[in-house]
């Protein structure tokens, strides 16, 4: 829902390294966005084009690996991924959990020339 | 050429909301992220605190809405410093704005600053601002399955506020299955349940808030 403030992030913190490394071209940026993030990846390339427009970032593709979401059961201590609304812990049945994937959010790497 | 990066998508705003958290600890103000869907209640929450415990607090508010000052002119009709922010159609509150009401607020006069977010269940969880506490509320009529319906919101508030409950002869919310269910997934969090229209449950939100507002002040004094 917030998808253009989170694109102008991905777009700066991509034009940041490149500079970094005296790059003329990103080509691709390697995103890293968990499926509990809630980003709308096509949101997201639809604002990328549009502010990227005038950048050496222009042009370049969008990678987006979605880690699924992973719990950690307290009790028992069983990993699982959660079915549906149903995430009480498949093992022990307690609702006790923590989430230990799903929720990245950042900018895995960047392919320049 | 790949070259890493791994730079979160929110340091930014992670950064500025660091920022402000120093500035608001310099002043020795306790500050509280207030979240909800809209209509469960947070100007309502906001309007009783500080009818509540202006005679014992200095409070100023931070009105984040997407569009209006309705809600900024019902807090300013209760004489206390409050700085509208609108959001001209953005989901959630980010540090920067924080940054700029904090600026236009009388910090040497405060001692607790409710910040309301737009009401929202999904985005605002994921933008610190600066706060030192998350409070949300979620009313009866949204039901109990809120919890696992947004995760990370139950996840991240220190207390829950159950409100309107007044309204639970009147509706089927199951609030042992609520309980179990942020607990489950935060067992730090404080549940109380509350109205903000009888009062009911209340002293428990001020007496937290005074508590609160009274440690913030001991490691202030002890760090000047």
């Amino acid at each position: 829902m917030h998808e253009l403030s989170i694109t102008q992030n991905i777009l700066s913190i991509a034009l940041e390294k490149a500079n970094e490394v005296q790059a003329s071209k990103v080509t691709k940026i390697n995103l890293i966005i968990g499926e509990l993030s809630g980003i709308v990846n096509e949101c997201v390339e639809f604002y990328f084009d549009l502010i990227s427009k005038d950048t050496i970032a222009a042009q370049a593709s969008l990678s987006f690996h979605q880690p699924p979401i992973q719990l950690r059961c307290r009790s028992c201590a069983a990993v699982f991924s959660p079915n549906n609304l149903d995430w009480a812990c498949p093992n022990c049945h307690e609702a006790k959990i923590e989430i230990i994937s799903g929720r990245e959010c950042y900018v895995d790497s960047i392919e320049v020339d | 050429m790949e070259v890493k990066v791994l730079q979160d998508i929110l340091s930014a705003n992670d950064g500025i909301a660091r920022r402000n958290q120093n500035l608001l600890d310099k002043h020795g103000i306790l500050t509280i992220n207030i979240m909800s869907s809209p209509g469960a209640g947070k100007t309502s929450l906001i309007l009783q605190t500080i009818s509540r415990l202006k005679q014992k607090a200095r409070i100023g508010v931070i009105e984040g809405d997407v569009a209006s000052t309705v809600d900024a002119d019902k807090v300013h009709k209760q004489g206390v410093a409050v700085v509208q922010i609108n959001t001209a159609g953005g989901c959630h509150l980010e540090a920067n704005m924080i940054e700029n009401a904090l600026n236009n607020l009388p910090l040497g006069d405060i001692d607790l600053l409710l910040i309301e977010n737009v009401g929202n269940l999904i985005c605002p969880a994921e933008f610190a601002l600066g706060e030192h506490k998350r409070a949300m509320l979620l009313s009866l009529p949204e039901g109990d399955d809120k919890p696992y319906k947004y995760p990370l919101m139950f996840t991240e508030a220190d207390v829950v506020l159950i409100n309107k409950i007044d309204l639970l002869p009147y509706l089927e919310f199951n609030i042992p299955a609520f309980h179990k269910a942020v607990i489950g997934l935060n067992p730090t969090a404080k549940i109380l349940q509350v109205s903000c229209k009888t009062g009911e449950g209340l002293e428990d939100w001020f007496s937290w808030l005074l508590d609160e507002i009274k440690q913030t002040k001991s490691r202030y004094s002890q760090e000047n």
